[in-house]
C-alpha cells in the first residue's frame, strides 16, 4: 500500500472543503436546521414516531443523518466532476495510486465531511431539544457506515458522470428522493402497508433506522437487519466502485 | 546494451470503428532526446497517454524502463513524468501546494523533497508565484508548473507533449534549455511537436507516426539522408521553359526554387537553364530538413 499517496490524497479532499466550510459544512447545517425548525414546531403536536419519544426528538437524529448521507455524498461526486471538467484528475491517474488508495481516500474524505455536518446538526438539537442517546457506538457505526455509502455512491456518480448536469439528475433523482422517503420525518409504521413495504427496498431506510436505534434503543427494524444491510450495500457500491476505477470506466480511455 | 526506456510491443487503441494506433512496435533507447512526430490525429497523443496509463491499448504490451505499464503500474508511474499537452487549472491549492500534493502522492516528504520543490521552482522561475492559485498564472507560468509537477519524483523519462504549443518566443526557448539541461543530466526525454524545426534541433532519433501507424523511426542524421529530394535556389533574370518549368517547385522574388532527385547533378539543371537563356547570378543548395522528409512520409497515400 501506498500510504502516503493514499494519506496526502485524503488530505486534499479534506482541505478542499475545508477551505469553502461556508458552502461545504455551515451552510448545510443551516438548511437542515431549517427543516427542524418548520417541522419540528408544526407537527410535533400532531405525531408520536416512537412510543415515549416525541416528534423533534425523534426528527434530530433523522435530520443529522440525512445531513451526513447528503454531504458524504456531495463530497466526493462533486470533487471527481470538478477535476474531470478542470483536467487535473490527471495528475492522480499520473501518480502511483491504486484504485483502492484513490477510492479509501475519496471515502474518507466523505465520511469525515459527513460526520463534522451530522455532528453540528446533532450539536444544535442537543442544545435546542435536549436530544439524547443510548448507545453512542451504535450511532458512531452508522454515521461511518452511511457516510461511506454516501461517499462511495458519490465517487460511482463522480465517475460515471461526464458533466454537471448528469451529476445533478443523479442527485435530484436517486439520492435526494431516497433520503427523503427514508424514515427520516417519519417511523414508516406511520404508513399506509404498501409505502411501508416499498421502504423496506430502499437501502437509506436502513441507515436513519440503525443510526436511531442508537438514540432511542427503538426501531422499525431489528437492528441486526439494518446492519446486514447497510454493510451489504456498502459491499455492493464499494465492489462496483472498484470495479469502475480497475477498469478506468469514463477516466481512463 | 541497456534496456530501452520505453517499449512499446504491438501497441493498438480502438475507439468504436476507427483504430487510433494500429500495433506500433517501438524501442526508445534510454538517454536520447526522441521526436515523436505526427499530423493532428496521427496517433501521437494516443501512444503517450496509453504510456502513461490514461489510455488502455485494445492490444500490445508498453514497458517504461522495464515496467508494464499495466501490470506493474506503480514502478512504470514512477520512472515517467508527463507534461500534458492541456492546460490545468486547480482551484483550490496554490502552486507551492500543488507541488507538495504531486510530491506526497509519490510518496515523497520531507527537508530534501522540500530542497528539490524550491529548486524546481527557481529553475522555472515560479518562485514568485509559489503561493498564488492557478487561476491567477499565465498560460506560460501553467505550463511551466505542469513542468514542476512531472519532476517532482525525479523520472527517469520525462514526455513532453506538445510543450510549446501556444507559448512565446522567450519562453519556448527557456523551456528548451531547461529541457537539454535535463537531457544532459542522463534524462529521457520525449518530445511531441509540430514545430519540426524544434524536433530537428533538439532530437536526436525520431518516430513518425501516420494514421496510427509507425512510418519510420531512424537517427535524425539518418532519417535525413533518406529525403528523396534535394532543392536548389537559381537565382537570377529570364523565364524557365519547357522541362525545366516542369521542375519548379516554387517561384521566389528574384528567381526559383527547383526540386530535383536526390542523387541527380547540378550540371544538367545549369545546362536547362542556360538553354533557357535564363543570367544565372547565383546558386543555392538547400540541404534536406526534417520538414521535408515527414511530408514526404505522411503526404497523402504515402
Amino acid at each position: 500500500m501506498n500510504w502516503r499517496g493514499l494519506w496526502t490524497l485524503f488530505m486534499k479532499e479534506s482541505r478542499r472543503f475545508l477551505s469553502v466550510a461556508v458552502q461545504t459544512l455551515f451552510a448545510p447545517v443551516v438548511t437542515t436546521l431549517l427543516y427542524l425548525l418548520v417541522f419540528g414546531q408544526l407537527l410535533d403536536e400532531e405525531s408520536v414516531a416512537f412510543r415515549g419519544v416525541d416528534y423533534a426528538h425523534f426528527l434530530v437524529p433523522g435530520l443529522a443523518m440525512m445531513a451526513l448521507m447528503q454531504n458524504a455524498f456531495a463530497n466526493s461526486s462533486s470533487s471527481l466532476i470538478q477535476s474531470k471538467m478542470h483536467g487535473n484528475i490527471v495528475f492522480l491517474l499520473l501518480a502511483p495510486l491504486s484504485p483502492l488508495e484513490i477510492y479509501l481516500a475519496f471515502l474518507g474524505s466523505a465520511v469525515l465531511r459527513g460526520l463534522l455536518v451530522g455532528l453540528m446538526v446533532f450539536l444544535v438539537g442537543w442544545l435546542g431539544y435536549g436530544v439524547s442517546w443510548q448507545a453512542p457506538g451504535w450511532i458512531l457505526l452508522f454515521a461511518v457506515l452511511s457516510g461511506a455509502v454516501m461517499g462511495g455512491l458519490g465517487i460511482m456518480a463522480g465517475i460515471l458522470s461526464e458533466k454537471y448536469d448528469h451529476l445533478a439528475a443523479f442527485q435530484n433523482f436517486i439520492v435526494v428522493p431516497l433520503t427523503f422517503l427514508s424514515g427520516v420525518f417519519y417511523s414508516i409504521h406511520q404508513l399506509p402497508p404498501v409505502w411501508q413495504q416499498a421502504s423496506h427496498f430502499n437501502p437509506f431506510f436502513y441507515m436513519v433506522d440503525g443510526f436511531r436505534y442508537g438514540f432511542f434503543q427503538q426501531s422499525d427494524v431489528p437492528l441486526g437487519v439494518s446492519l446486514s444491510v447497510t454493510f451489504g450495500f456498502l459491499a455492493l457500491v464499494s465492489a462496483i466502485n472498484l470495479w469502475l476505477l480497475v477498469k478506468g470506466v469514463k477516466i481512463r480511455h | 546494451m541497456s534496456a530501452p526506456a520505453v517499449e512499446f510491443q504491438g501497441v493498438a487503441k480502438r475507439y468504436g470503428d476507427l483504430w487510433a494506433l494500429k500495433g506500433i512496435d517501438l524501442a526508445i533507447p534510454q538517454g536520447s532526446f526522441y521526436g515523436l512526430l505526427g499530423h493532428n490525429g496521427a496517433g501521437k497523443s494516443t501512444l503517450i497517454n496509453a504510456m502513461a496509463g490514461l489510455v488502455t491499448p485494445t492490444r500490445g504490451r508498453i514497458r517504461v524502463m522495464g515496467h508494464d505499464v499495466q501490470r506493474n503500474y506503480r514502478a512504470s508511474r514512477r520512472a515517467l513524468g508527463v507534461v500534458p499537452q492541456e492546460l490545468i487549472d486547480e482551484p483550490f491549492f496554490s502552486v507551492r501546494e500543488l507541488l507538495e500534493l504531486q510530491s506526497g502522492y509519490f510518496g515523497l516528504h520531507g527537508r530534501r523533497q522540500r530542497a528539490w520543490l524550491d529548486e524546481l521552482l527557481e529553475r522555472l522561475s515560479l518562485t514568485d508565484k509559489a503561493n498564488v492559485k492557478t487561476h491567477q498564472l499565465s498560460g506560460g507560468m501553467k505550463r511551466r508548473l505542469l513542468i514542476a509537477l512531472a519532476l517532482v519524483h525525479h523520472p527517469e523519462v520525462l514526455v513532453l507533449d506538445e510543450p510549446t504549443a501556444g507559448v512565446d518566443v522567450a519562453l519556448r526557448r527557456s523551456l528548451w534549455t531547461f529541457a537539454r539541461e535535463l537531457h544532459a543530466g542522463g534524462m529521457t526525454i520525449i518530445l511531441t511537436t509540430h514545430y519540426l524545426e524544434e524536433a530537428e534541433s533538439l532530437c536526436d532519433r525520431i518516430a513518425i507516426i501516420h494514421r496510427g501507424e509507425l512510418v519510420v523511426e531512424a537517427d535524425k542524421a539518418e532519417l535525413l539522408a533518406r529525403s528523396p529530394w534535394k532543392h536548389v535556389e537559381i537565382i537570377g533574370r529570364g523565364e524557365p521553359s519547357g522541362a525545366l518549368a516542369g521542375q519548379v517547385c516554387e517561384r521566389l522574388a528574384d528567381g526559383w526554387r527547383f526540386r530535383l532527385p536526390r542523387e541527380a547533378g547540378l550540371g544538367a539543371l545549369l545546362d536547362q537553364a542556360r538553354a533557357c537563356g535564363i543570367e544565372i547570378e547565383d546558386l543555392r543548395v538547400i540541404e534536406p530538413d526534417l520538414e521535408q522528409v515527414f511530408l514526404s512520409l505522411t503526404e497523402e497515400g504515402a
